[in-house]
């Protein structure tokens, strides 16, 4: 199209760069360190730099751009694959290039002592590539196959450590989780491309997302009453329960804080866990289609898990994991978000949520590198002494996090869902779910940055031992240090962002949701009045004060003095307090079920294979083997022996004959004498008759 | 079939039962040479004359007398006992046999009942004209052949000048 | 009984009686006896039929039986010289120890 700036048209570089860092960064060896971190940032600075021209032309014209190319003959009928730019996918393009480069430089820091760097690099830029390959794809195909790519960077980062059991097996359980999700997906996929033909987004009207699509696919009724177009968004919604660590699918996250940190950071908190929600944005004409059932199912799970993680994360003792099950809530409520109050919503909290959250993570990680390795927090304390600018990039992440009023990015994106819950048509349930969740939410950010950054020194860095891999990453300092610029300076550069971001998606200038809409925002600060939402603001910071005083009270004045103290609700109530540090037992029921259950298949299977496939070739070859021994004894005892036997009475009535000859000579004539005798008689009796 | 040409017919058989029967080989040669003489009379006594004097000339007087010296020449080293190499009675069955079919056939055939005649006269002259004329092919070939025969003799029974004993 | 029958079956015995020795005698010198005398059980023969039966000429009979002598003579004299030279190598004339050769 003339009309396609030149932009559109070389979208595609914005993945491939990354890409192609990863394939250059597989053929280098270890010792090319500085080379492999310099391909992969430079790609990914050079990604970013494209997604920002991007995102400046939809600012100028803000439309849906796409271009689709066939790829695949099937049958007669051609697969076809392709890239858009919509305002979505720029403003998630923006979001993952440049936190990704953030964390890309820090990276450098942080795994500066580790002999894999190389590798890791390598890997890093194959995940950009491949998440930056999803969110441009404008077919659900093409999405799915670099859904599966993410996947599996995922499960190699997270087990990059491999030689540690524990990381082998979280990588695995990553792996098999969140394939039980793609299963869901591939058959909603499947599903979708028998009802409509294409699996095209956007296609001038011919697209699986547009009105024709759509409404063959409401009006199209299966089982249960339930339309086609519902249970494809459920199927789907499989797939991003998976990959969102959603109840019940969300038991691999915290395991897979095994990873770095900045694996932890980058893919499990700001980029890959979001794709299951961008998966959902992708889809919500899909989701929301009349019959409409799928966003109510979405909804309550997102409030379920919202809660459940928020309340696992309050008896977590490792700092990543109470990171982890706090993304976990985050990821419900972006889920709800999407559910009650649609694409905007739910994207507005993805965005500020990935840059707070990674910047939590980045600071757990100069916490954990400046510990030398060490991530109990119970063996932390007063760490802000030692690490001021942790300490205050930190906080300015953990408020974000738990939504402090108004300056804060995490308040603004947490009120509008909150509000579009509590106008929720079916229940006002997800709403208290929510504001619950939002109090434990700063009940347990309070508790960790008090038993991290307050109150005493607990250990002593000289006299631990070192602990795990990650003391690989320590400097040979003796004493607790902060951590070098290549690392502070994108958590600075996060928190800036942390607090400045809110202003996008304020109701006074909701730039941002008119962005997604493709509608033009006024800055009008009457909006602010309107619709409940003062109400609903001063209840929320009431909330957060709540949990932040709360927390303050129980672990802020008194901190534990030594490692070994019980903690303070441990005190209080022990069996609700283990059985939340157990993650309510999900784990342990899982392994008792479906572990079981699969343990349990694979031996039936087993013996299947073994005695039943393999029975009939184990059949045919004995059967052949009787053949052939049939064969052979025929042929030894008949056939030779019948020749023998043959040949031997020949052999016999040669010698017997040759006895005739035996050198005799009156034999010889008693033979011929016998013999002319008998002639004569022949001959005469012939005569006579 | 006078009486004459029985007792004759019986010396000759005789002679060869004996030459067949006897141990002792001298024995032998001599009842062999009894037989010999016999069958010459019953030449004369059919009325060949030339030829039963040639067979008492060349058969008594000259084979009877070389199966002597052969077998004075060969006495030594065994004093062949009379145990055959086979059986006898085989031997003695198939002669018996041969004879029998002979017999048989001489009684049961129509040449027999030839009516008696008279000897043919032969007369010495008339062999030798015969000889000479419509049979002097074989007479001549019958001259070579004494001639390859008696050099053969010679050089089969000649000692070996060579030892390749 | 005619007279030629009578010479035929005379010597028919003596052919017979040659026979059986020449079958059954192990010395080799005795074994051309026999032979010896098959032979002249033949010329009786032919004598027979020549003094009895149909005539072919007047004197063939004769001339045959005269035939047969020189060969026979011829016969026995090599045949002797055999024995002879047999002798000289093996030391015996016994015909079972000479038998076998041929196996």
């Amino acid at each position: 199209m003339a009309a396609m700036v030149w932009i559109v048209r070389y979208l595609w570089l914005i993945p491939i760069l990354p890409l192609l860092a990863a394939g250059i960064g597989a053929l280098l060896k270890q010792s090319q360190r500085r080379f492999a971190a310099a391909i992969a940032i430079t790609s990914i600075g050079f990604s970013f730099v494209l997604a920002v021209i991007a995102f400046a032309h939809l600012l100028q014209q803000p439309e849906r751009v796409f271009f689709n190319f066939p790829w695949m003959q099937f049958g007669s009928e051609w697969v076809k694959l392709g890239w858009m730019l919509d305002p979505l996918a720029v403003v998630m393009l923006v979001m993952v290039t440049f936190v990704g480069l953030l964390i890309f430089v820090y990276s450098v820091a942080y795994m500066h002592h580790d002999e894999n760097f190389t590798r890791f690099f390598c890997f890093l830029s194959l995940f950009a590539g491949a998440m930056l390959g999803l969110l441009i794809a404008n077919s659900l195909l093409l999405l799915f196959m670099c859904w599966e790519v993410v996947g599996l960077t995922s499960y190699l980062l997270i087990g990059f450590w491999y030689e540690r059991p524990e990381a082998a097996a979280a990588a695995k359980k990553a792996f098999i989780t969140t394939r039980i999700g793609d299963l869901g997906l591939l058959l909603g996929m499947v599903w979708l491309y028998g009802q409509t033909g294409t699996l095209l987004f956007y296609d001038h009207g011919a697209g699986c997302m547009e009105q024709a699509a759509l409404s063959l696919l409401a009006t199209h009724i299966v089982g249960f009453g339930m339309a086609a177009s519902t249970g494809i968004a459920l199927l789907i919604f499989c797939g991003a329960a998976g990959k969102s660590g959603q109840l019940p699918l969300h038991v691999w996250l915290p395991d897979a804080m095994e990873g770095p940190t900045p694996v932890s950071a980058l893919i499990h908190a700001a980029t890959m866990v979001a794709a299951g929600v961008y998966l959902v944005a992708r889809v919500y004409p899909l989701m929301s289609a009349p019959p409409g059932g799928a966003l109510v199912l979405v909804t309550w799970i997102g409030a379920a898990t919202a809660v459940f993680a928020a309340l696992v994360a309050v008896a977590q003792d490792d700092i990543k994991r109470i990171l982890a099950y706090s993304t976990i809530s985050q990821l419900g409520y972006m889920m709800i978000g999407i559910g009650v109050g649609g694409v905007a919503v739910g994207v507005f909290h993805l965005i500020t949520h990935a840059f707070f959250k990674a910047l939590l993570f980045l600071g757990a990680g100069s916490v954990i590198h400046g510990c030398m390795g060490e991530q109990d927090i119970r063996e932390m304390g007063g760490l802000r002494k030692w690490m001021p600018v942790t300490f205050a990039t930190y906080a300015v992440g953990m408020l974000a996090l738990c939504g402090f009023p108004l300056f804060f990015s995490g308040f603004w994106s947490k009120d509008a869902i909150l509000h579009a819950s509590f106008g929720w048509g079916p229940s006002r349930v997800p709403f208290y779910l929510g504001s619950i969740g939002a109090l434990l939410t700063a009940f347990y950010m309070t508790r960790q940055v008090c038993y991290v950054f307050f109150g005493k020194r607990r250990t002593d860095p000289t006299t631990d031992p070192i602990a795990e891999s990650e003391a690989a990453v320590s400097d040979p300092h003796d004493a607790a240090h902060e951590s070098p610029v290549a690392m502070t300076g994108p958590l600075v550069l996060l928190a800036l962002f942390a607090v400045l971001l809110g202003l996008i998606g304020t109701p006074a200038w909701p730039w941002l949701q008119a962005f997604l809409e493709m509608k033009s925002a006024g800055l009008d600060f009457r909006q602010v009045l309107e619709d409940g939402l003062p109400q609903l603001m001063l209840a929320s910071s009431l909330l957060v004060f709540a949990g932040l005083g709360l927390g303050w009270w129980v672990y802020g004045r008194r901190p534990i003095e030594h490692a070994a103290d019980a903690d303070a609700l441990e005190r209080l109530q022990p069996a609700v307090f283990h059985a939340l540090r157990n993650a309510l037992y999900v784990d342990q029921l899982y392994a008792l079920t479906f572990q079981r259950l699969a343990w349990w298949v694979a031996i039936a299977a087993n013996w299947l294979e073994r005695w039943v496939w393999s029975g009939v070739p184990l059949a045919v070859s004995a059967l052949t083997k009787g053949v052939g021994w049939i064969d052979f004894s025929l042929d030894r005892w008949v056939v030779n022996k019948g020749f023998d036997e043959g040949c031997n009475s020949v052999a016999d009535g040669g010698r017997l004959l040759a006895r005739l000859q035996d050198g005799r000579i009156q034999h010889y004539l008693r033979w011929v004498g016998a013999a002319v005798a008998a002639l004569a008689l022949w001959m005469l009796l012939g005569h006579r008759g | 079939m006078s009486a004459l040409f029985l007792i004759l017919a019986a010396v000759a058989l005789a002679g060869a039962c004996a030459a067949m029967m006897l141990r002792g080989l001298v024995h032998c040669a001599l009842a062999l040479a009894v037989a010999f003489a016999g069958i010459g009379a019953l030449y004369l006594n059919l009325g060949a004359q030339f030829l039963g004097l040639a067979q008492l000339l060349v058969y008594v007087g000259a084979i009877a007398v070389l199966i002597v010296f052969v077998i004075l020449l060969t006495r030594g080293a065994d004093s062949a006992p009379l145990s055959p190499a086979a059986r006898p009675i085989t031997g003695i069955v198939v002669a018996t046999a041969v004879f029998g079919v002979l017999a048989w056939a001489v009684v049961h055939s129509g040449a027999i009942r030839s009516p008696e005649q008279p000897a043919p006269p032969v007369t010495v002259r008339q062999l030798g004209v015969d000889l000479m004329g419509g049979y002097v092919f074989p007479l001549e070939v019958m001259g070579l052949m004494l001639t390859v025969a008696l050099i053969g003799a010679v050089i089969v029974a000649m000692k070996e000048k060579q030892g390749t004993q | 009984m005619t007279p030629l029958a009578g010479c035929l079956l005379v010597s028919s015995m003596l052919f017979a009686i040659g026979l059986a020795g020449a079958l059954t005698r192990r010395n080799t010198i005795l074994v051309l006896v026999g032979i010896e005398l098959m032979l002249n059980a033949a010329n009786l023969n032919f004598v027979a039929f020549w003094r009895f039966g149909p005539h072919s000429g007047p004197s063939t009979g004769i001339i045959f039986g005269l035939f047969s002598i020189g060969v026979a003579a011829a016969e026995a004299a090599v045949g002797l010289a055999l024995i002879l030279a047999v002798y000289r190598h093996t030391k015996t004339t016994d015909l079972s120890q000479l038998n076998g050769r041929g196996q």
